[in-house]
């Protein structure tokens, strides 16, 4: 109970350390950004959506900052976040939510994949010290995983794309396929999002890889495997049922961990090959000065991982009783 | 003659590392490479990297080695003057996060108490917010960072990573008896420190280095890419940005795109290479064990029983 007061005491206060930064970095910009998009919305927009843009970045100039910055928080605590620029006149939530299902699907599902595959690699490694694959493969994959994510999207373009002209080169879905749920259109989803998620899983691998065989190593050696195998346990038994499952705790703690870094890449990813998730959005708003749904976009990115961190934890506390003692 | 010698054993100890280990090895030879490409671009290339003079969009040739872009430029010329920024940027931002994690860590570590929860509390906070949207949000303001800027983003999201590694092995030397002694007999806390607690944890400062520097390059890699450095220096990923603009890849022109992520790359894996050798340093556990020579001793051993 104290373990579960402590981690979401400490949710709190990155949260918290999230939403500062976010209402300070435009103020302390030189040359005030904020101004200038502001005297694009006069005129259009109506006084009370004025008003709360005005608050969220801190112009105006009849308010203390202090003021400020808890109309800020509050607006934002009550999901108020805004206007779009670039998308104009829809709010930001919504905007958001249209882009959301497909950085979920495709984030989502590669991370998993990833993480499945690089763990089982770095304990099999493990298990077989010194061997062929453990020679090879975390070598190889140490390397790739220092390749510019986006370079390797280039890459993948180039060969698969445009060069041997199997998977389409950008896009989330054809521009003549109706967005509907039907199979054709399914297909075209899936056909699409082949080479993004291979990128997000080939860059991704190594760190799984590497976490998984430096515990493993750790864990083979512990007396409960010598029993084991003093037992005369199947090899696949020890390796999975009795090593592999302690060694996956550390793993689990850094996957919520690593998925700040996966996001990262996964934002370039989706911006080189235009699939139309957050990522995309984000870097869009970026180039379109839409102030408004870049801080929105920060936010959310950081809250998702703010939470999985939250459940990893808890997820770990459960599976592993040291941890809830050592908290 | 006394004054060279720890110098001298420092090398022949950075010698046997890499002679043993065939990844440092390779690591360092690369990072050597791009090193002296970096200060002395000029040996390497002769055309002006900016200059718009000749034939858009040519094919290798001898007087092109990599082809030129569509705007004229020569691409061998922009990689190899390209190459400053980017190995500059690694070294630079390694060095000062490492600076930082290592006071943080540390005094986080020595003091104990308030100092250290607060420390802690602060260190994890900055750990988990996801650093590249953050780093994107904060030059978007900017419009084109200039390098200091860059540094300056890239260390202040970069640093929290080791603070935490350096502060745990520190707790963990905190209390051992030479510490121990070395505060009994009233020595000043910055001797202990910086004589006693630091030297141990060389390799993990070491690795942590490494590991500051790769994220600087492909974090300032990846921002050039998108348009957010100052797009009208040399660097590999402002090469990449120009290529990516005018579709590089569609248009007949991939090495114009690919030569520079390659050397991104080829500095990546350097570095991570370098950084795998110095885990297995720090954790002999880690360390590869050859096949041959256990069996070798199995054999021995059962002979002798």
């Amino acid at each position: 109970m104290r373990f579960l007061v402590r981690r979401l005491g400490f949710l709190l206060v990155a949260l918290w350390a999230a939403l500062t930064l976010n209402f300070f970095i435009p103020r302390l910009m030189p040359g005030n950004p904020a101004e200038s998009m502001m005297a694009r919305f006069r005129g259009h927009v109506n006084p009370a959506a004025l008003h709360a843009l005005e608050v969220a970045f801190g112009i105006g100039g009849h308010q203390s900052l202090v003021t400020a910055y808890f109309e800020y928080l509050g607006n934002t605590l009550r999901g108020n976040l805004g206007i779009s620029t670039s998308y104009f006149p829809l709010s930001v939530t919504s905007v958001i939510l249209k882009a959301l299902p497909w950085s979920l699907g495709l984030v989502g599902l590669s991370t998993v994949v990833g993480f499945l595959i690089g763990t089982a690699v770095g304990a099999i490694a493990a298990w077989r010290r010194g061997g062929k694959m453990d020679s090879v493969l975390p070598p190889t994959f140490i390397v790739i995983s220092a390749f510019p994510y986006f370079w390797v999207g280039l890459l993948a373009i180039w060969l698969f794309a445009v060069t041997l002209n199997w998977f389409p080169i950008l896009g989330g879905y054809s521009e003549t396929a109706v967005e509907q749920w039907s199979w054709p259109f399914a297909g075209d989803v899936l056909t699409h999002a082949i080479l993004p998620a291979f990128t997000i899983v080939i860059t991704s691998i190594g760190g799984w890889i590497l976490t998984m065989r430096n515990n493993m190593i750790t864990v083979v050696a512990e007396d409960y495997v010598k029993m084991a195998r003093a037992k005369g346990l199947k090899n696949q038994r020890i390796l999975w049922q009795y090593a592999g499952r302690n060694a996956m705790l550390p793993s689990l703690t850094g996957f919520a961990m690593s998925l700040g870094f996966v996001i990262s890449g996964a934002i370039l990813v989706e911006y080189v090959f235009n699939y139309p998730g957050l990522g995309f959005m984000l870097l869009q708003a970026v180039q379109t000065e839409d102030y408004p749904l870049m801080q929105a976009l920060f936010l959310l990115i950081t809250v998702a991982v703010l939470l999985a961190i939250f459940v990893s934890d808890i997820v770990t506390a459960i599976l592993d009783p040291r941890t809830r003692v050592r908290a | 003659m006394s004054r060279l010698r720890p110098l001298t054993r420092a090398l022949l100890g950075a010698w046997r590392f890499l002679r043993r280990d065939k990844k440092a090895l390779v690591g360092s030879i690369i990072l050597l490479v791009l090193l002296v490409v970096a200060t002395f671009p000029s040996w390497f290339a002769h055309d002006n990297p900016a200059a718009e003079i000749y034939t858009p969009g040519a094919g290798l040739s001898w007087h092109h080695l990599l082809g030129t872009t569509s705007f004229g430029q020569d691409v061998y010329s922009q990689l190899i003057y390209g190459a400053r920024q980017s190995v500059f940027i690694a070294l630079i931002v390694g060095a000062f996060c490492t600076v930082v994690s290592v006071a943080v860590g540390i005094t986080a570590a020595y003091s104990g108490g308030l100092i250290d929860d607060t420390l802690s509390l602060v260190t994890d906070v900055v750990l988990v917010i996801p650093t590249f949207p953050l780093i994107i949000v904060i030059t978007a303001y900017v419009k084109s960072a200039s390098f200091w800027l860059l540094v300056a983003v890239l260390v202040f999201t970069g640093w929290s990573y080791g603070a935490r590694q350096l502060r745990v092995q520190a707790l963990s030397l905190r209390n051992r008896d030479y510490l121990l002694a070395a505060r009994a007999r009233g020595e000043s806390s910055w001797y202990v420190i910086t004589v006693e607690l630091i030297p141990p944890m060389t390799s993990l400062i070491v690795a942590n280095f490494l590991s500051a520097a790769l994220y600087a390059v492909l974090a300032a890699s990846a921002l050039q890419f998108i348009g957010l450095g100052n797009i009208n220096t040399e660097s590999w990923g402002t090469m990449l940005y120009w290529a990516e603009n005018n579709e590089a890849l569609q248009t007949g022109l991939p090495l114009w795109a690919l030569a520079p992520g390659l050397a991104i790359a080829l500095l990546g894996s350097a570095l991570a290479l370098l950084n795998y050798a110095f885990d297995e340093v720090a954790n002999p556990a880690l360390r590869p064990v050859s096949v041959k020579k256990m069996k070798k001793r199995m054999r021995k051993l059962g002979a002798s029983a």
